[in-house]
């Protein structure tokens, strides 16, 4: 048998690494870890850890049941660790989220529309989010995850707070 | 739509086609390549390189290792260094080929020499000579405990090795049309440093109608099958928000200076990165990356990694056609967030 060890995080147990400047500022490299964001935030906010113009890619913990989300775009969520639920409905009126808007939106009601199906992730599955679609994730045990979208009125940045600074 | 990792949207009627392949070696049985003034040779150890003023000598294996790169990645997102001196800038349809450009004493003597490429011209120039240079046995792409030598004189060709198909997801990977997941069956046996990584799939329960569009696959599996090193591909899309993860262990074979920002989200295990002045050269930071840590290199450095245990890097980039520019005039940070 194999000795490799491959070592991913999780929730419980994750090592950072870090920036060392020569002739820098740290915060030019906006470092952080999924790991230690999710762990130290509310379940299910979505937390940005990484952004390029628009887009984003958030963190967040998975506990419990989540609200409805929809997006009038494709998003995309993968599991760092544990086991992620997805439940996937076709909207009737994707008019539900503003066509032009961008990032994921909360719904305030259990959306209308036909059940397109289920989805169970463990670490390192990814799933499509598909425009036209509202989800929900449900996790009976602490999880973390990412999703890779765009910044919307759900994102949260508190770079102060997760990233290395000095 | 299709995304392909990096567009050419940019074309300059002024960029020179002027690229030749010569005649071969009859002492070590390569052939030499021309690009305008700049000269192409290899022999049992090294590429000699040659324009006007200057010279330089590189590895063969390091060569390789960095052309097969700017080859695959299509001169990729601004420069390719493949080292100090000698590399490739992509301008999106045209392409300069300089030496000393990034390099202070270069600059200060004047020492620094640039020539522009129609990108096509020079790709099938690179392309020959990736071609010609490979010897049976030794794989550019591959981790050097995973190949061969690049050494002696010409002896045979690895076609199968530089002719990878790149894997380009439109939407993610697994769906249906989409480029497919990976399995024994396909040619993609589980790495042998990754022999530990779960190959289970997710739980996939699509209503009837639906089964086009609730997917979902093992991206770490899918890593932990790729067969080559440092060869970020597209694997999932949001508009220009491009995921390419990829699987990385001895050393980036080029210093990458990318013309935007870039994030690194490490999957698994660790790689440190040497961050240098794109323009300059000096160094700047090392950038020590564990699982589950995420960074982004501002667009005015040039980073090159290093990886002992193989190990999964998600790079994400943000392929949209208007942000060179926007840098360039000052219209946008070199940073991705202030705070
Ligand atoms: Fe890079």
């Amino acid at each position: 048998m194999s000795s490799v060890v491959t070592k991913f995080g999780s929730l419980a147990e994750y090592e950072k690494g870090g920036v060392t400047i020569v002739d820098d500022n740290p915060r030019n490299y906006v470092f952080s870890n999924v790991f230690d964001v999710a762990a130290k935030s509310a379940p299910y906010e979505r937390i940005a850890v990484g952004k390029n113009f628009e887009y984003v890619i958030e963190a967040f913990r998975a506990e419990g049941e989540s609200a409805w989300y929809a997006a009038a775009h494709d998003e995309f969520v993968l599991t760092m660790d544990g086991e992620i639920e997805v439940h996937l409905v076709k909207l009737a009126d994707p008019g539900v989220v503003d066509p032009e808007s961008l990032g994921a939106h909360r719904l305030a009601n259990w959306p209308d529309g036909a059940k397109m199906g289920r989805i169970v992730l463990r670490r390192g599955h990814m799933a499509l989010l598909p425009v036209g679609s509202a989800y929900r994730l449900v996790a009976t045990a602490p999880a973390a995850g990412i999703f890779q979208t765009i910044q919307g009125p759900e994102t949260i940045e508190r770079w102060a707070e997760i990233c290395q600074v000095d | 739509m299709a995304m392909s990792l990096v567009a050419e949207t940019h074309s300059n009627p002024d960029a020179s086609r002027d690229v030749e392949t010569l005649a071969m070696s009859n002492e070590t049985g390569y052939r030499r390549f021309r690009a305008g003034k700049f000269h192409f040779a290899r022999d049992e150890y090294f590429a000699r390189l040659s324009w006007p003023g200057g010279t330089r000598t590189i590895p063969i294996d390091a060569f390789l290792r960095a052309l097969m790169r700017d080859v695959a990645w299509g001169f990729f997102y601004g420069t390719v260094a493949f080292d100090g001196i000698f590399g490739t800038i992509n301008h999106y349809g045209t392409v300069t080929l300089y030496a000393g450009k990034f390099d202070d004493a270069y600059r200060a003597a004047g020492r620094d020499y640039e020539e522009l490429y129609d990108s096509p011209a020079l790709m099938s120039l690179f392309r020959e000579m990736l071609s010609d240079w490979t010897i049976e046995g030794y794989d550019p792409f591959a981790a050097p405990m995973e190949t061969g030598t690049a050494w002696g004189k010409k002896s045979g060709s690895n076609e199968a090795a530089i002719g990878r198909q790149r894997v380009t997801a439109r939407r993610m990977v697994g769906l249906p049309g989409d480029t497919p997941v990976r399995t024994d069956d396909l040619g993609f046996p589980v790495n042998r440093d990754f022999a530990d990584v779960a190959q289970d799939q997710p739980l996939v329960e699509a209503e009837p109608g639906f089964e086009g569009e609730v997917s979902a696959y093992n991206l770490f599996g899918y890593l932990s099958r790729s067969d080559v090193t440092w060869n970020p591909s597209v694997c999932s899309v949001v508009g220009d928000s491009l995921f390419c993860p990829t699987s990385e262990e001895f050393i980036l074979p080029i210093e990458h200076g990318n013309d935007r920002c870039e994030w690194f989200l490490q999957l698994s295990d660790e790689i440190s990165w040497e961050i240098k002045d794109k323009n300059s050269g000096k160094p700047r930071a090392t950038v020590v990356q564990k699982a589950g840590d995420i960074a982004c290199m501002p667009a005015d450095i040039r980073h090159q990694g290093f990886s002992t245990k193989r190990s999964m890097l998600l790079v994400w980039e943000n392929g949209s056609s208007k942000i060179p520019e926007l840098i360039a005039k000052g219209e946008a940070p070199i940073v991705a967030v202030t705070f």
